[in-house]
């Protein structure tokens, strides 16, 4: 636990360097395509410390100066599969984006959607030393909170406070300050393959960049897809990607839950390509173009002409109906949905007082999903667009760069996590030397 | 047809990679862009000059350039004019001038010109400048002489400090210089002088003036009379000699010297024909008072 903490505030402390250098890349590793941008902060209003509770939280404004997209390769179910190939669409990426930039860039954000993320909710409770409490009373109350067997080769990915309760008052954001006998908290964990991680941050190193932060692709998403009163009221937002739908529930501007389904879009694009013969290029090409989840009578007379260069003439002239193409799409989106039913039923979604469902990621552009989902998930779905951020081109607007862009804002104004806080000195107790220089730092 | 060729990787190759992120570099760009030509003017620059007689060239090149200049007609000396000076001197200086005119004036050195012209006995001051029109002017006070010197090797002109201008062909050919003699007489050619105003009526008798043990004077008259005088308060002794002599004809009588070095006690040195004589006149006049 201590390696992680340590680890995590060495990539905390990295990303602080970078944002005091001014300059940062965003790198979302997908399962179709690698998103890079890169992030220049002017240092307007940085760091007003105040708002909200974190060494880091505080608006930090930025500038998307580079992008750049890329076909991703050896990415399978947004883990890294074939890491030469990976490291090389990171390589393209970087560079295009670097190019855009004018600017060579050392530090970057990494997001990744697999690795089977697994939540966890935490609670401790420590009684106070004092009678108001410190950060130390909160960094203290984070170390108590007992730790669940998550399993070998898992990694902590977010650890986040998500609620802190005073005595008998619950529901408090920012306890510093306050007055109480003992202070309990809830914290939100998130739990990751620690192989998959280790292999993302090794592409990372290979391509000469140093990886200043981590974070769950569900997580990023939902920050930027969701609007502040959905953040506030709880909503669960599902980022449709290539290789995995990605789910995050929020509450109170909090994480509560994340989970994925390793179902994407590019199993639409198999199908297609298995149930009309063709090649996954034009599957995909037949897909975004024609594509559909709900059939008219119209579509039974558009004819989709399927191309193709085998050579044989009756081959290459075959046309479907979209009607038949949809026929093929729509299973394969139901079972998706379906399966985020499931898992947001599984995580008590139902139970929220607000029931919102944000679609968002590349495969929530197909048509007629609004509607489908409407049939799967309930009624209050809609489709999320990330958030508008200064610079960002046009071509990266789409709902497919959700979770770049909420790196971006995730980068600019970090969520606490717990490794943000100090440590306590009680877990510093074996090491009386450094216990004894603490001491001198804290009182000269 | 489909073609054969297999789809080019878009992917960088770690190289250009690296080669674009070096491009990126600001400090490596700066070097690029300032250090690499710099470096490379200078190499080359170096490289061109190392060779020797390429420096030659360029040292000549440059002398070259600088006598063009310098031997430009509006730095030219053409003349050199002496005033003040008598053309004897004048010659002389002309001949000891060390540049044949017409010479640049960067070439002309004035400090050292002034003193080598100063050096000459008979100048006692010299100005040097070169005036517009290429001439240049030396202002020459010259040296007058005093009185004659004569000496073991010669009689030589002396100026009032005593310096020896040239020697004297013929003492008449300076009747109104005085006559000096002894050594050491140069040192003291101002008192000498003094004297000879002082003794203006003995002009008619003076011979001279003879420096004794470098300390005093002997005033030499006609008749080889001599008048000693003291070391200190010389004038006032002569003075007071031709106040005697005119009131009591001291000098016309039969004296050798008058020795005037004990200001308190003047002596008489008579010859010694008049001492017989005026012994011979007292035992006279004793044996007429004894008689």
């Amino acid at each position: 636990m201590i390696e992680l903490y340590e680890s995590q505030r060495a990539m905390r402390n990295l990303r602080r360097t970078a944002i005091q250098r001014g300059v940062v890349a965003v790198l979302d590793v997908g399962t179709s395509k690698i998103a890079c941008l890169v992030l220049r902060f002017d240092g307007s209003d940085r760091l007003a410390e105040g708002e909200g509770i974190g060494a880091m939280a505080g608006q930090a404004g930025f500038r998307v100066i580079g992008a750049a997209t890329t076909r991703s390769r050896g990415v399978r179910f947004g883990e890294v599969e074939a890491m030469a190939e990976t490291e090389r669409a990171i390589r393209t990426a970087v560079q295009a984006a670097q190019k855009m930039a004018g600017l060579r860039v050392d530090h970057v954000i990494a997001c990744f959607s697999g690795a089977a993320p697994r939540s966890y909710g935490l609670t401790g409770q420590v009684d106070l030393e004092g009678h108001v409490v410190t950060e130390q009373d909160i960094g203290r109350v984070l170390s108590a909170c007992d730790l669940p067997d998550y399993g070998a080769g898992r990694e902590v990915l977010h650890a986040q406070p998500v609620n802190f309760a005073l005595d008998h008052r619950s529901g408090l954001s920012d306890p510093r300050g306050q007055m109480g006998q003992s202070l309990s908290t809830d914290m939100h964990m998130l739990t990751v393959d620690a192989a998959a991680v280790q292999n993302l941050a090794h592409c990372v190193k290979r391509c000469d960049l140093e990886l200043a932060g981590l974070a769950s692709s569900a997580y990023v998403s939902g920050v930027a897809a969701l609007v502040e009163d959905e953040q506030e009221l709880g909503a669960a937002c599902v980022d449709l990607g290539g290789g995995s739908a990605g789910i995050s529930i929020f509450v109170k501007k909090h994480m509560l839950y994340a989970d994925t389904v390793r179902i994407g879009g590019d199993h639409v694009t198999s199908d297609i390509s298995m149930g009309l013969q063709v090649p996954k290029a034009v599957a995909e090409r037949i897909k975004t173009f024609y594509g559909g989840l709900v059939a008219t009578g119209m579509d039974d007379r558009d004819m989709i002409e399927i191309g193709g260069d085998t050579g044989d003439w009756d081959h290459d002239r075959r046309k479907v109906s979209r009607a038949e193409l949809i026929g093929i799409m729509r299973p394969r989106v139901e079972e998706i949905l379906e399966e985020v039913r499931t898992r947001l039923d599984a995580a008590g979604f139902d139970h929220l007082p607000s029931q919102q469902i944000v679609l968002t990621g590349g495969g929530s552009q197909i048509p007629g999903l609004d509607a489908l989902a409407a049939r799967i998930l309930g009624q209050q779905v809609r489709l999320g667009r990330p958030m508008r951020v200064h610079g960002l081109p046009q071509a990266a607007t789409g709902p497919g760069f959700a979770s770049a862009v909420g790196m971006c804002l995730q980068a600019a104004n970090p969520q606490d996590e717990w490794w943000d806080f100090e440590i306590p000195v009680e877990r510093y107790a074996a090491r009386p030397l450094k216990r004894a220089l603490k001491w001198f730092k804290d009182n000269w | 047809m489909r073609p054969v060729t297999p789809r080019t990787d878009p992917a960088p190759s770690r190289l250009r990679y690296r080669l674009q992120r070096l491009m990126l570099t600001p400090l490596f760009r700066g070097l690029l862009r300032v250090g690499l030509p710099f470096g490379l003017c200078f190499a080359i620059a170096a490289g061109y000059l190392s060779q020797p007689e390429r420096q030659e060239a360029m040292a000549l090149a440059l002398i070259d350039l600088r006598r063009q200049i310098e031997t430009r007609p509006e730095f030219m000396v053409d003349l050199l004019a002496v005033e003040g000076a008598s053309d004897p001197l004048a010659g002389e200086i002309r001949e000891i001038f060390p540049h044949a005119l017409p010479v640049s004036s960067f070439d002309l050195d004035l400090d050292r010109l002034r003193g080598m012209i100063e050096a000459l006995p008979a100048v006692r001051h010299a100005d040097l400048r070169i005036k517009q029109g290429g001439v240049l002017e030396a202002k020459v006070a010259e040296r007058q002489p005093a009185a004659l010197w004569r000496r073991a090797e010669g009689v030589a002109l002396v100026d009032r400090e005593g310096v020896v201008l040239d020697p004297a062909a013929r003492r008449t050919a300076h009747p109104d210089l005085p006559m000096l003699a002894g050594e050491g007489a140069d040192a003291a050619v101002a008192e000498a002088l003094r004297l000879r105003q002082a003794a203006a009526p003995l002009r008619a008798r003076l011979k001279g003036f003879v420096r004794v043990g470098e300390r005093r004077w002997d005033v030499v008259l006609d008749r080889g009379q001599r008048i000693l005088l003291p070391e200190r308060a010389a004038v006032r002794a002569l003075e007071r000699v031709i106040a005697l002599s005119q009131a009591q004809d001291m000098l016309a009588r039969d004296v050798v010297a008058i020795d005037m070095r004990l200001a308190d006690r003047p002596t008489v040195r008579m010859t010694p024909h008049a001492l017989k004589e005026w012994r011979r006149v007292r035992k006279i006049s004793l044996e007429a008072a004894d008689g």
